[in-house]
């Protein structure tokens, strides 16, 4: 693939772009990657103060001092969807690091062993997906006790079935290969043949899995607070702030909702970009062009 | 049947071959013996588990029961086995996301005087299979097959798909090989003519019978 720029200057006029398609890829990545990157940090340093009670500026239009306004606690905006977007940000991270795991233990143990351990991981992933994703997402949360730890649990815990679907198709698909089969009889061990066949191609596969794993997961941390079965109130989550802003919506304050839902598109399409970027960048009969 | 010269060679003792529990059999009761350096044709009907066969002789398959016997032991389960196959469909038998380069050299490493030989290209060898031919591929498949160890070379219906000018030059190199090294041969195909030029004696797999090897 690192090959790919060489030679293809026919195929650059074709597309008439400045830049090929490769870079423009690896562009839109890097930037979904630093919007990430800003938000979590962002939210880190910003202190609470900055987002505190102040009761003589409530329901201020966006102006310079507050760019995207203050509720009807005066509290600023800007810094609260910031701080929850971070929050956000931290749930999708732990959920696709969480999912990934289970994704990757439930979906190579059922295609190396077979039997009933496939049976028993299928039936898991069909239990899973049979239940609509939001309705389980506030069942676990609510047995969790709701609050933080309950749309943690809820949202690490729900996003694995897919992915393991896909990383047990992989393995099972390459387990058979011939060129596989064809290692063993060259007198290639198994460990070597894991790493050399099966690995680069499971791992691509498994990577944008993840990736493309992070909107659902931020997307499902804020449905589920703004169900109210999430972040307590006083915590800033995006959830909170969209439920609250439902309250001050018909009187006309419609910068408390616009703003932070903005925020929060923007990182899940973003997120949504580089996965699929991603995808085609490792896809070899794609990589090149 | 035992060939004095080259050695007891691969044999195959009352092999039955079936894919899972109750389904139907493949092969019953199948005998054959093949010197070591002895080049054998295999024909017979589509269908009939010429290519079960070959992948039972070659170790990627168990039978259900019988043996497969190289210089009268089993064939080796770990280490680069003597007897190896080439297969019908190259653009199968490589991986996909490997450089050809990689692909050639997985058991042996082959010389700049032998890919010659083969007809394989110093240029095609920084590419990805896709951007092969099926003829090109072929060679590839053939080649890192005839490394040092190979003793035995069981040959799938290799050169089907491909013209008869390539078909030409691969039996060429292969016959050579097995020539200069006593390598033996077990070329399945359709193309009578072809086992006839290439091969010492053909031996047919009728459908589930008791076949004794000729």
């Amino acid at each position: 693939m690192d090959k790919a720029g060489d030679g293809m200057a026919t195929g650059k006029k074709k597309m008439g772009g400045f830049w090929n398609r490769r870079q423009k890829t690896l562009c839109s990545i890097g930037f979904a990657a630093a919007y990430l990157l800003l938000a979590l940090l962002a939210g880190l340093l910003v202190s609470p103060e900055s987002y505190g009670v102040d009761y003589g500026a409530k329901f201020l239009a966006p102006c310079f001092a507050h760019p995207f306004g203050t509720d009807e606690m005066g509290r600023d905006m800007f810094f609260r969807s910031v701080k929850g977007l971070s929050n956000s940000i931290g749930i999708g991270v732990l959920a696709s690091a969480a999912s990934s795991v289970i994704a990757l233990a439930f979906g190579v143990t059922a295609a190396v062993k077979g039997g009933i351990a496939d049976r028993f991981v299928n039936w898991c992933v069909d239990l899973c997906m049979g239940i609509p994703h939001l309705i389980l997402l506030v069942l676990i949360s609510f047995m969790m006790g709701r609050g933080q730890k309950g749309v943690m649990a809820a949202v690490a815990l729900t996003h694995w079935p897919e992915l393991t679907r896909l990383v047990r198709a992989e393995v099972l698909q390459i387990r058979s290969a011939q060129y596989v089969q064809a290692s063993y009889r060259m007198g290639k061990t198994r460990m070597w043949a894991a790493w050399h066949h099966m690995v680069p191609q499971v791992l691509p596969v498994y990577l944008i899995g993840v990736v493309l794993l992070f909107p659902h997961a931020i997307m499902h941390e804020a449905a589920v607070t703004f169900l109210g079965f999430g972040f307590p109130p006083e915590v800033p989550a995006i959830g909170v702030i969209l439920s609250e802003s439902m309250k001050h919506i018909a009187a006309g304050n419609w910068w408390l909702a616009v703003f932070p839902g903005l925020l929060l598109l923007l990182a899940v399409m973003l997120f949504d970009v580089a996965g699929e970027n991603l995808k085609r960048l490792w896809n070899p009969n794609s990589g090149n062009e | 049947m035992q060939n004095k010269k080259t050695g007891p060679g691969l044999e195959a003792r009352g092999v039955c071959f079936r894919y899972g529990k109750g389904a139907p059999w493949v092969l019953k009761d199948v005998n054959i013996k093949i010197g070591a350096g002895e080049r054998v044709a295999l024909t017979g009907p589509s269908g009939y588990g010429k290519t079960t066969l070959a992948r039972i002789l070659a170790g990627y398959e168990t039978p259900v029961q019988g043996e497969v016997l190289w210089e009268g032991r089993p064939l080796p389960k770990t280490g680069c086995c003597p007897v190896q196959m080439v297969s019908q469909h190259p653009e199968r038998a490589v991986n996909p996301r490997w450089k050809m380069e990689k692909t050639l050299r997985e058991c042996w490493e082959p010389d700049g005087p032998f890919l010659q030989k083969m007809g394989i290209e110093q240029a095609w060898m920084k590419r990805w299979p896709i951007e092969l031919s099926g003829g090109e591929l072929q060679r590839f498949c053939i080649a890192r097959m005839l490394g040092p160890q190979t003793k035995f070379l069981v040959c799938d219906e290799i050169t089907t798909m491909l013209d008869v000018i390539t078909q030409a030059q691969i039996w060429r190199v292969i016959l050579e090989e097995a020539k200069s090294r006593g390598m033996g041969l077990l070329v399945i195909t359709h193309n009578l003519a072809l086992a006839g030029k290439v091969c010492d004696r053909a031996v047919e797999l009728p459908k589930l019978g008791r076949w004794q090897g000729a």
